[in-house]
């Protein structure tokens, strides 16, 4: 039995010192194999007495088990190695950068006015649209600004022709949307509120550092029973504190002038120690409400507009108003 | 509105502090645009009379004076100023004083000096070094009855601000000293100084007939004749500091005083040379014909709508506006006829803006000027230039129609409540009014209000509401949090908000631009072959005179901006309106349009650089459209390259454009490169269905790929649509996945793989069905001379 300490020895060893899967599987049958060394002595066997047979047989199944133990365990480690090689050799430099398209980015204008709807979405605004080239009377007769009237210089107006114009301000989409809506309502005894922001491109003859002859601004309305001008101090306020994200922004009202609103005002916010005017409001002028059969008795509203481009100048820090037109992506991209 | 502080309070005595006044305007509506200091702060300077000069000896241009301050002995004094002379007075800065530094550098002090070798103990000044001018050819002369000794400020009345006003058009009561200082009396509660009552004898026997043909349009007109004025008289220094601190330049006595009084009262007044009207003056509307010379040299042809004061040959006035050249007062004028008048506010009215310039009459006049103030204006001004010039003043000639109405308004105290959100009560609000100069009748909660004749912007009760509003301060009305129902706002999904596309693009590599809706008539004709665009009267400028219809040529326009910075490649894209004319108005189109210009993808290194083709961006369109499939048409646009151009059908609709540009407008434009656009309605790209979930299949889908060659005219599409229709069953998806041209494809043709998913729902298919099916495709594509491959 010495000589099956021999082979078991023998085995081990090399089983340890072999590096490829395959070379341990021939390994394994010059061992176990048909003519292997272990299968030989298990033929022997046969040769051995009754009384020795079963003692000798033990024995070498029991090395059997030990080699086929070794073996898997030897099997186990090199496919480990392997797959360690592998995983090594297949390791990358993950700081390459990442295959495909670059991003875009929206125009900081966009940026503003997408702020605002969600601001004013958020207190129950809806937003309404409306033509740029408007007609006399929404841009200016409905609004109680009529003919010669001195207001209209205010308005440097481009003319189409003489019943079209390039809308001055967002107005007239509110005098359409109040049209609209008494239209769906009349029926009622009291009509829902009317609470709309008015955003879009609105067009003056003016361009120099300070004013572009297509700008954008935003207008708001609410109309309903019981709207005061106290509410109208508190929802635009409201709305400056949330768009500069500053809770101690001080605002101001100031009595002004507009031919659509009465009382109206200018809205003045408090910027680096002293005050930025930075749009106007109002209650709306009974002349309005009486254009879109409102009954101006019934009901009472306000009105507020402001400059997009304003805003987002101040809230961005830009410092010129044409950087937003002249569409240079080296500007265009700090806003995506 | 430009005038002094310190005019303004010789009207209205308030204790209130210049900042503090300025903010009692401001909040009042009375806007202060600005407020400057005449002077810089300054003291120690004091008016002095040089008393003699002597070269100094060391230096030709320096002088060595002796100077009366008006105390003590003569100062001794080097200046250096070359219009110094014995006797003249001027500005002295003394030993202490701290002199303006120049350009708002450092005050710097006067200190006993030698100047080249001689003590000099004080130092002359010019306006500049006071600070008053920019420039100076020398010291400040001062005029031979100013006080020696006397401070230099309270002497040249330097502790005063400038102020402008910001003015509304409704508030033309307020374009007067008076009426400024009305409105701070009618704020603070302090009460006005009123200004000398004028007591004149009626001299004068002389007088001119007026007759008013337009009473509607002249209610009021008043004048005298003032006789033997001289022409010539000094207007005395206290007047013209007041006009030029009100920006108007002293011209002559007779000019300075209607222009004084303007500024005083509010009411433009006009003096005619008596001796240079032929006859009587008459009101009325021009002739046609009819044309004057004004004062500012400009000849008017008159239109029939405008008002003239003419004698009896022709117009010498454009009523209102101006007066006219021919008839104005110059040096030898020695009897005037002074008018004062109140025109019609709509009469007036875009007169001057039709003619192209602006006068201080018209622009009151258009708004409104106090019609009872017509006489005290005339009468305040004939005390002036009697006072300045001498004369004799005349009876005054008055026509008088039917002036303004101030009818009562109904103001009720509940309404002020309601509408301005805060709690005024009635007594309150009486002495508001009371204030503001308005006759109010109390009825319990009612009142009813009658407006002054100078107010023209009180009509209806908001009107008077606002002036609660301003007279209580519109800061103390406090912010409310406003209540309301609570009623959620309908959003339907079967509409995309627009912010999803843009979102969609800029996933896409597309970079947001805002162009100009105004473009050059060129691009509309060359990229949209619109010869009719919607053309702007007015435009800016020439290369922004027509309204687009295609957000093309702006996206052109930021690319070339972008490629003339360099940038290489370029992916832009817009949402915006283009204009059409239809019928008797106009229609604007919403749309979504891109240019791609440059590599298709940022260069890097695991991506071969090519540039952007006509399939990498109807990807990016496709990806718009998902889930809905638009269909491609090859149809040629102006814009385009006639072989790579295509309209965008969804459901049979034309929707929008893709192209590649033409090359032509490639070279005329200055692009390197090709460049690759669309253009989308945003309508179809925003249409949105609910899902509606169908059952899903647990049966394994079976894969057939089907190869076959065509003609190189016929469109995958066409092949895609004949296998759709025909209906095949089990077949749920056909779609291109390969295209061949080449080793084993005959010239002219090309080899097309499709990829065809079976599946069905209640089974696994059995090869045989498998084959029906693709036999069925097979057979529909053979009709469009499809050879199978195999």
């Amino acid at each position: 039995m010495q000589e099956l300490e021999h082979i078991l020895n023998d085995a081990l060893e090399q089983f340890s010192a072999i590096t490829q899967a395959a070379e341990l599987e021939q390994v394994k049958a010059r061992y176990l194999g048909k003519d292997g060394s272990l299968t030989g002595l298990l033929k022997g066997l046969g040769k051995l007495s009754a009384e020795e047979r079963p003692a000798a047989g033990a024995r070498i199944n029991q090395v059997k088990q030990q080699l086929e133990a070794a073996l898997q365990a030897r099997r186990d480690a090199l496919q480990q190695q392997a797959l360690q090689a592998k995983l090594a050799a297949e390791a990358l430099d993950v700081t390459l950068p990442g295959r495909g398209p670059g991003v875009g980015g929206l125009h900081p204008v966009t940026r503003t006015l997408e702020r605002i709807e969600t601001l004013f979405h958020s207190i129950g605004y809806a937003v309404a649209e409306g033509p740029e080239i408007e007609n006399d009377f929404y841009n200016f007769t409905a609004l109680n600004i009529p003919e010669d009237h001195p207001a209209r210089a205010m308005h440097d107006t481009f003319y189409i022709d003489e019943q079209h114009v390039l809308r001055t301000h967002t107005s007239p989409i509110q005098i359409r949307y109040m049209q609209a809506h008494m239209e769906k309502y009349r029926h009622l005894d009291v009509m829902p509120d009317i609470r709309i922001i008015a955003p879009g491109r609105v067009y003056r003859v003016d361009s120099d550092a300070t004013h572009s002859p297509m700008f954008h601004q935003v207008e708001g309305l609410w109309i309903g029973e019981r709207v005061s001008f106290a509410d109208l101090k508190g929802v635009v306020a409201d709305f400056l504190k949330n768009f500069f994200e500053t809770g101690d922004m001080q605002v101001r009202f100031r009595p002004s002038f507009f031919p659509f609103t009465e009382p109206s005002a200018e809205i003045d916010m408090s910027w680096k120690g002293g005050w930025l005017e930075i749009g106007g409001c109002g209650m709306v002028h009974p002349n309005v409400l009486r254009h879109v059969g409102v009954d101006s008795e019934k009901y009472t509203g306000f009105a507020f507009g402001m400059g997009v481009e304003r805003l987002a100048m101040l809230r961005y820090g830009v410092g010129d108003l044409r950087l937003f037109f002249e569409n240079d992506l080296q500007f265009l991209k700090q806003f995506a | 509105m430009k005038f002094s502080e310190s005019w303004l309070r010789t009207l209205v005595d308030t204790s209130l502090s210049s900042e503090e006044l300025s903010h009692l305007l401001t909040m009042a509506g009375l806007e202060v645009e600005d407020m400057t200091p005449v002077a810089p702060p300054f003291e120690k300077i004091v008016v002095a009379q040089v008393l003699t000069k002597d070269k100094h000896p060391d230096a030709d241009r320096l002088n060595l004076l002796t100077v009366d301050i008006g105390q003590g002995e003569p100062l001794s004094i080097v200046c250096g100023a070359q219009n110094v002379a014995v006797g003249m007075k001027a500005p002295c800065a003394l030993v202490g004083a701290k002199l303006p530094g120049a350009d708002g550098a450092k005050p710097f002090e006067i200190k006993q000096a030698k100047v080249r070798g001689i003590a000099s103990f004080g130092m002359m000044c010019s306006d500049k070094e006071l600070g008053l001018a920019a420039e100076s050819d020398g010291l400040l002369e001062l005029p031979a009855d100013a006080p020696v000794g006397q401070n230099i400020r309270d002497y040249l009345n330097l502790d005063d601000h400038l102020l402008t006003l910001k003015l509304t058009p409704n508030r033309c009561d307020c374009l007067s000293l008076n009426g400024i200082a009305r409105e701070v009396s009618a704020l603070t509660g302090t009460a006005m100084k009123p200004v000398a009552a004028p007591a004149f004898a009626l001299e004068g026997d002389r007088s001119l007939a007026v007759t008013v043909s337009e009473a509607a349009a002249c209610p009021r007109y008043a004048g005298r004749v003032v006789a033997g004025v001289n022409a010539q008289a000094v207007t005395p220094a206290w007047m013209v500091q007041r006009l030029e601190r009100s920006g108007l330049r002293s011209i002559s006595a007779l000019v300075d005083v209607t222009n004084y009084v303007l500024l005083e009262l509010g009411q433009p007044l006009h003096a005619f040379d008596l001796g240079k009207l032929n006859g009587s003056l008459d009101v009325r509307f021009a002739r046609a014909g009819e044309q004057i010379r004004l004062l500012n040299e400009q000849t008017v042809e008159l239109q029939p709508d405008m008002l003239v004061v003419a004698d009896a040959q022709a117009p010498v006035a454009l009523a209102g506006v101006m007066g006219g050249a021919d008839s104005a007062v110059d040096d030898a004028t020695t009897n005037i006829f002074l008018e004062s008048a109140f025109f019609a506010p709509r009469v007036i009215v875009g007169k001057s803006r039709r003619l192209g310039f602006g006068s201080d009459s018209s622009y009151r006049f258009e708004r409104g000027v106090d019609f009872a103030a017509t006489r005290v204006a005339l009468d305040r001004a004939t005390q002036l230039i009697l006072d300045i010039c001498g004369g004799r003043a005349g009876v005054v000639t008055e026509a008088l129609g039917e002036l303004p109405a101030r009818h009562p308004v109904t103001l009720r105290v509940q309404r002020v409540q309601r509408v301005l959100g805060v709690a005024i009560d009635a007594d309150e609000i009486a002495q508001m009014l009371s204030r503001l100069g308005m006759v109010a009748e109390r009825n319990g909660e009612e009142f009813s209000v009658t407006p002054p004749s100078y107010r023209f912007d009180i009509a209806i009760e908001e009107d008077l509401i606002e002036e609660v509003a301003r007279a209580h301060g519109y800061e103390r009305i406090p912010a409310a949090t406003p209540q309301a129902t609570m009623s959620m706002l309908a959003r339907t999904e079967v509409q995309r908000p627009l912010a999803a596309l843009r979102e969609a693009l800029v996933l896409r590599d597309y970079q947001e631009t805002i162009n100009y809706a105004f473009v050059e008539a060129g691009w509309e004709r060359d990229l949209c072959g619109n010869e009719r665009a919607v053309v702007l009267q007015n435009p800016i400028a020439s290369q922004m005179s027509v309204m687009r219809s295609s957000l093309l040529g702006g996206l052109l326009a930021a690319l070339r901006t972008n490629l003339a910075r360099k940038q290489p490649r370029v992916r832009l894209f817009e949402a915006g309106g283009c204009f059409a004319a239809a019928g008797e108005g106009y229609v604007q189109h919403e749309r979504v349009a891109g240019v791609c210009y440059g590599l298709a993808l940022p260069e890097q290194w695991g991506a071969a650089a090519r540039n952007v083709d006509f399939y990498d961006v109807k990807g990016d369109v496709e990806a718009l459209f998902a889930p809905h499939v638009a269909e491609f048409v090859a149809e040629v646009h102006p814009a385009s390259h006639p072989g790579r151009s295509a309209r965008i059908l969804l459901d049979g609709q034309a929707v929008g454009w893709i192209g590649e540009l033409h090359p032509q407008w490639q070279q005329q434009y200055d692009l390197p490169q090709a460049v690759v656009w669309f253009e989308v309605e945003q309508a179809a790209l925003q249409q949105s269905a609910v899902p509606k979930a169908a059952g899903v299949s647990r049966f394994p889908p079976v894969r057939r790929d089907l190869a076959v060659v065509v003609a190189e005219n016929v469109t995958v599409q066409s092949l895609l649509d004949s296998m759709r229709n025909a209906r095949a069953t089990s077949v749920v998806e056909v779609a291109l996945f390969d295209v061949y041209r080449g080793n084993g494809v005959e010239q002219g043709k090309k080899s097309l793989a499709f990829r065809v998913l079976l599946q069905d729902t209640e089974k696994t298919l059995n090869e045989m069905e498998i084959d029906q099916s693709m036999a069925s495709l097979v057979a529909v594509l053979q009709e469009q001379g499809a050879q199978l491959r195999v």
